[in-house]
């Protein structure tokens, strides 16, 4: 990077990073695409801190007293509800977009500390089902690679309406990740970009989508929970329109949420943070009478144990990761800086998962690349990772008194500027004042 | 085996389809249908069933293995995502009919609406009348033959499926173009043609695929995304 030198002046609109994308777009002629979720700063869980105990409110004793932290997901139909022992899940990401043994490291790591792991567009891999206690199996708008067995053989299965780094948006995997098997599961050409629509091809709409759940339900004898996962837009509508469908359990994907190939204008520009989608969601299922009886899940920027509590705090059941998973496997390791240089980008950069060069054989379907992942020893790293968050999210529920992270509610939070405070819809710090809510 | 939807739930009538043996076959008929949805749905039994009325939505979805005849027409999604097997509506078909299916044979004895055998990821599909706008849009693989017409758009941002088409078709969709019909491709659809029991000269059809113009991005088709 340039440095700067006084005298020279750069243009908060015409920015470095805006000259480049223009000079960019001027000479390919086609948008940036690329993954990770957006990297522009929003309004986040940073911007909340925890009160904690004192005078008015006793804490527990670390590492004596108990914090639970295990989650039920799917109680209100099922008759096999998902019991986990920790609230964070991993969230839905392809074989395809992800190396096999990448998938195979985020099933390891997930069973060792009693978690799920999610499927992607283009099916359920046997490898998956193998490594993965606990699997939730994705019914997508392209159907990629869909079939009633693995239906059958999914512990549950989340109906994907939108994902937080792209509402509204389908999927692609361009063409250079289309190997034989990956062609062979999606039933297309190899070498080819495979479109995702980002349509049901049989339901629009919550009434039909309600007939669509119940046909799911049909076909695996009432036993799996259904989960309806949204990207965070117009949430409270969404939420309650899921609720009305018929849905065990809601996904709400934050706009930090990521994704292996989109267009950096759809990343960056559609939807809204997590933090803000959140109350939204409890807002909804609050005046259904559902808090806790649908449960929540919520996705998109999840990094530390502090997001884990302060997500719970606001009222989710449980949160899901899928960037901070692939970085605990070894995604943007520095190690790999020399790599990524030769490829453009830099370690702590990376984002073009969808060129599938990936060097640290995670978001890639090259055999040599994928080869330096070591499956086990990769679980290992995810495991340990989520086992931080936990302990994480467990010392804060202790300091605000909280004997399971479910008790964490939004009066332990305050919030450090004021967008914060309107938006979680707690106070801004030192004052009793919620922007929106009258005093 | 009978039913009577009258009489029993459609969970009762699917949970005791799926309890049949399913290395058995059997005959099964369900008589008081009235637009009732999701009916024999997850099939995975070599058994034929015969459902008496208007069945609603999705019905025989994802079916394997059982072939499924409908007397009456069929509501959205009929035979969706179908994997093998094979399913008979004698009347009409609504929307979506075999929407992604994999595999197995849809037979549709009036006219499908729009969006029929959309993704469609190997199955064959016989209209003996016609079909609405937007059908085969994705098509991935598998037959689409229609004796009658085609509405707007057929086969748009279309993939390898193969369309055969007798009548009028009211425009093409982007990607999808007329094609040769050669040898292999009469016998192809002669004998899906036979299949489905319609006597069409298959001569009489034209063929349409894909252009696979639109199959890796170039900035000079911009206006065809």
């Amino acid at each position: 990077m340039t440095m700067k030198e006084p005298g020279l002046i750069e243009s908060a609109t015409f920015s470095r990073d805006v000259i480049h994308e223009i000079q960019r777009a001027a000479e390919t002629g086609i948008y940036d695409i690329r993954g990770f979720g957006a990297k522009r700063k929003v309004p986040h869980f940073d911007d909340l801190l925890f009160l904690g105990a004192s005078m008015s409110r006793y804490p527990l004793e670390g590492y004596r007293e108990k914090c639970g932290t295990d989650v039920v997901l799917g109680t209100r139909f099922a008759k096999n509800p998902i019991k986990l022992d920790i609230p964070v899940t991993i969230a839905g990401m392809s074989f395809g977009a992800l190396s096999a043994n990448a998938k195979e490291a985020l099933g390891r790591g997930a069973n060792m500390v009693g978690t799920s792991t999610t499927t992607g567009d283009g099916g359920m891999t046997p490898e998956e089902r193998r490594t993965s206690k606990t699997l939730v199996y994705q019914y997508l708008p392209s159907r990629y690679g869909m079939n009633p067995d693995d239906l059958r053989k999914a512990d549950a299965i989340e109906m994907v309406l939108g994902q937080g780094a792209k509402p509204g948006g389908g999927g692609m995997l361009l063409g250079q990740k289309i190997t034989d098997r990956v062609a062979q599961m999606r039933n297309l050409p190899k070498g080819i970009d495979q479109r995702s629509a980002c349509r049901h091809p049989d339901w629009t709409g919550p009434d039909d989508l309600a007939i669509k759940i119940l046909e799911l339900r049909e076909i695996t004898d009432w036993k799996v929970p259904i989960y309806i996962k949204v990207g965070a837009t117009r949430t409270y509508y969404d939420v309650k329109l899921a609720v009305k469908s018929g849905a065990d359990v809601i996904v709400v994907d934050g706009m930090q949420g990521g994704t292996a190939a989109t267009q950096d204008v759809f990343i960056e520009h559609v939807g809204i943070p997590t933090m803000a989608a959140i109350p939204q969601a409890v807002r909804a299922l609050q005046e259904m009478g559902m808090h806790r009886k649908v449960q929540l899940i919520v996705s998109g920027g999840i990094r530390s144990g502090a997001d884990v509590a302060k997500a719970m705090a606001l009222g989710a059941d449980a949160v899901a990761i899928g960037t901070a998973a692939l970085v605990a496997l070894g995604c943007n390791h520095p190690k790999w800086d020399e790599e990524y240089r030769k490829i453009g980008s830099a370690s702590g950069f990376y984002d073009d998962y969808h060129e599938g060069k990936c060097p640290a054989g995670i978001s890639t379907q090259n055999e040599e690349l994928a080869a330096r992942l070591n499956p086990e020893e990769g679980g290992r790293r995810l495991a340990n990772y989520l086992r931080v968050l936990t302990l994480e999210a467990q010392t804060l529920a202790r300091a605000c008194g909280k004997s399971h992270l479910h008790n964490l509610e939004p009066e332990d939070l305050v919030a450090l500027n004021v967008e914060a405070a309107a938006m979680a819809g707690v106070p801004l710090a030192g004052t009793d004042w919620i922007p929106g809510k009258g005093y | 085996m009978e039913f009577d939807l009258k009489k029993q739930t459609v969970r009762e009538v699917n949970q005791a389809l799926h309890d049949l043996p399913k290395d058995q076959s059997a005959e099964v008929v369900v008589g008081g249908i009235s637009g009732d949805h999701n009916l024999a749905v997850g099939m995975d039994h070599p058994v034929k069933i015969t459902l008496n009325g208007h069945a609603g939505y999705y019905c025989a979805g994802m079916n394997k293995s059982a072939e499924i005849i409908i007397n009456g027409n069929a509501g959205q999604g009929v035979a969706e995502n179908m994997m093998s097997g094979k399913v008979h509506v004698k009347g009409n078909a609504s929307q979506s009919a075999a929407a992604t299916a994999h595999g197995g044979l849809l037979v549709v004895d009036g006219d499908a609406a729009a969006r029929c055998g959309i993704s469609m990821k190997g199955v064959n599909i016989v209209v003996k009348g016609s079909v609405g706008h937007m059908s085969a849009f994705m098509g991935q693989s598998g037959c689409l033959v229609v004796c009658g017409d085609a509405g707007e758009a057929l086969g748009d941002s279309l993939y390898e499926a193969h369309l055969y088409i007798k009548g009028k078709v009211a425009s093409l969709g982007a990607d999808c173009v007329e094609k040769e019909m050669r040898a292999e491709h009469l016998e192809e659809l002669s004998a899906l043609l036979k299949e489905a029991g319609c006597d069409d000269d298959p001569k009489s059809f034209k063929r349409y695929g894909s252009a696979r113009q639109l199959y890796t991005f170039k900035v000079d088709n911009a206006s065809a995304y």
